[in-house]
């Protein structure tokens, strides 16, 4: 048996991908498409000054939303360019593992997520000023944005390796995610009450990011929760490897 | 060593390599000739583990590809068919990449970076974008990633492709030079280039092997080989022809420009006929302005081997 990965290859993929995002004006365009968003959602939509509390809630809500325009944007290079341009044949024949190319790649795509999210923090200082936040519910609210943006991005990583396009990359992770918004999405899941048993509402809704981005809102630090996204980033990626297998 | 025995590929219906089998020692170089569509860079990506093979075995110094391709990679320098490169990064920037990915760290690796950019003239582009580089200078930063590590084996998918007549000298004799410790292969559509670089030539069509020798071999097949073609000032007289003709070792005369530029063949056996020719030249008192000995055409030869396989199947 071969090894299955080596952390050093990794982090060499890592740092060419993540450091490629901050060379092209793309990183930055995306970065200020997200605050913009945010603020708007926030600030217009979200009425964040006349719902009068100190709390980011109202940020919150809108990130499932926003990830899902946005992270499909950021996941639809991942491999379309890579089979477009020919370089997949170049990355496969050096001597690195399926394993440390998939995570490599996914690794700095949800890193750059991360500092976008982290770029958000002046919204702290600004419920601080506004009055008494529960920082530790922020802290594990934004944890919990961060898992959820690493499964979007799992989803997308997996659909770019479907095809050259990116533009047919960017659809069918559009579609796909937002099924995994709308099986917990409160409307979808009233309509469905009307008639389907209950057990299975609830399986349906445990697969969705909002069901479970819900605890870490209230500041609930759930193993499952954990869990649950762990989980659908590994069964991605794992998909993502085998469907690059099989098209290479 | 590497070793091919029985190599099968199938894309579907379409048979793009046929139980093909060879091996090349370290030392040698082996030339990869065959019309488009032959098979030849489908055979190079399952060599480096690109793709798998329907049926067959390929052992990289011993160890089979599919089982070991890892281990086999490491040890494989690899030049793909339209040298695929990252367009995002600088030429630096990629080969200090494609360098780390090989295990060098530290001053190793950039004393391997600096030495390869050196080596593959790269030095005045290095800190270009690579996108933003001529086509032949993009070839040249695929040939520098696939030699960066000094690799036992190289595989190299028409390593000249675009390149100016200088770079296509610098890059065959660099290829010459590191042939003593490597086993290497090269696919080309310049049977000249083989002919220079290759110590064993293969020639394959519709997948499948028509020849497997050197390119002398080779080019000895070729019905020009040791013909002698003969430029002269005036006409030559008829009895001088009919005197070539009647020797024994010669089997034919192909006359042009008015009797003024003969062309001597050989029999079957590719005798030597120079010293008859000029003997029997002189015996006339019949001087030639330019007298050349043909070492056969590798293109006549591609040529009469290859023709009319597209048409089968
Ligand atoms: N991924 C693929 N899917 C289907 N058919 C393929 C694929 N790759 C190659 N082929 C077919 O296999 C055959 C051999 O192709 P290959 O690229 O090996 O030819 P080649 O000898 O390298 O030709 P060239 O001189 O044009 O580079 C061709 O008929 C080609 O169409
Ligand atoms: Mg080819």
């Amino acid at each position: 048996m071969e090894k299955l990965f080596s952390p050093k290859n990794i982090f060499t993929i890592f740092k060419r991908e993540f450091t490629g995002y901050f060379e092209s004006p793309v990183a930055y365009v995306f970065i200020i498409i997200f605050l913009l968003l945010q603020g708007f959602f926030t600030f217009n939509i979200g009425q964040f000054f006349q719902t009068d509390q100190a709390n980011l809630l109202v940020f919150f809500q809108w990130h499932p939303w926003i990830f899902l325009f946005l992270i499909p944007a950021i996941g639809m290079h991942l491999w379309a360019e890579e089979f477009r341009t020919g370089t997949i044949e170049l990355l496969m024949t050096l001597p690195v593992t399926m394993f440390d190319a998939v995570f490599g790649k996914f690794f700095a795509a949800w890193l750059f997520l991360g500092t976008v999210l982290f770029l958000t923090f002046p919204m702290i200082f600004t419920v601080m000023y506004l009055g008494n936040p529960d920082l530790g519910v922020i802290i594990c609210t934004y944890a919990g944005s961060f898992l959820m943006a690493g499964a979007f991005l799992s989803i997308c990583s997996m659909t770019s390796s479907l095809t050259k396009s990116q533009v047919v990359s960017f659809v069918i992770s559009i579609v796909l995610c937002l099924f995994f918004i709308l099986a917990g999405y409160p409307p979808v899941t009233d309509f469905l009450s009307g008639w389907a048993p209950f057990w299975i509402i609830d399986i349906i809704s445990n697969f969705s990011f909002l069901t479970h981005f819900d605890a870490f809102k209230s500041g609930v630090l759930d193993l499952r929760d954990f869990i649950y996204y762990i989980s659908i980033i590994f069964f991605m990626l794992y998909t993502n490897s085998v469907i690059i297998s099989n098209r290479k | 060593m590497i070793k091919v025995t029985n190599l099968t590929k199938n894309f579907g219906q379409i048979k793009a390599v046929n139980s093909i089998s060879f091996s090349v020692d370290k030392g040698e170089i082996l030339g990869f000739l065959g019309p488009n569509g032959a098979g030849k860079s489908t055979t190079m990506r399952i060599i480096t583990g690109f793709i798998p093979q329907t049926g067959g075995n390929v052992s990289v110094g011993g160890l089979d590809v599919s089982k070991y391709s890892l281990k086999t990679r490491e040890k494989i320098g690899y030049l793909a068919e339209n040298a695929p490169v990252y367009p995002d990064m600088t030429v630096f920037g990629f080969l200090k990449f494609c360098a780390e990915i090989r295990g060098f760290s530290g001053t190793a690796l950039k004393k391997r970076v600096s030495q390869t950019i050196e080596k593959c003239f790269l030095a005045n582009v290095q800190l270009q974008t690579i996108d933003t580089l001529s086509k032949g200078y993009k070839q040249r930063v695929s040939f520098a990633q696939s030699i960066i590590h000094d690799p036992e084996y190289l595989i190299l998918d028409e390593p000249t492709d675009g390149l100016d007549p200088n770079q296509k000298h610098e890059i065959r004799t660099m290829i010459r030079d590191m042939s003593k410790t490597k086993s290497i292969i090269l696919s080309s559509h310049i049977l000249e280039e083989v002919d220079i670089v290759c110590s064993r030539a293969i020639i394959i069509a519709k997948g499948s092997i028509i020849a497997d020798e050197s390119p002398k071999q080779l080019r000895m097949r070729s019905k020009f080989y040791g013909a002698v073609s003969a430029d002269f000032n005036a006409p030559v007289k008829s009895a001088v022809i009919s005197d070539l003709k009647k020797h024994k070792t010669i089997k034919q005369i192909d006359i042009k420009n008015n009797n003024k530029n003969l062309t001597i063949f050989p029999k079957t056996d590719k005798s030597v006929i120079l010293d008859t020719v000029l003997t029997i030249l002189n015996n006339h008192n019949t001087k030639p302005v330019s007298v050349f000995v043909s070492k056969g055409s590798l293109d006549e030869v591609f040529r009469s081997l290859t023709l009319g396989t597209d048409k089968l199947l």
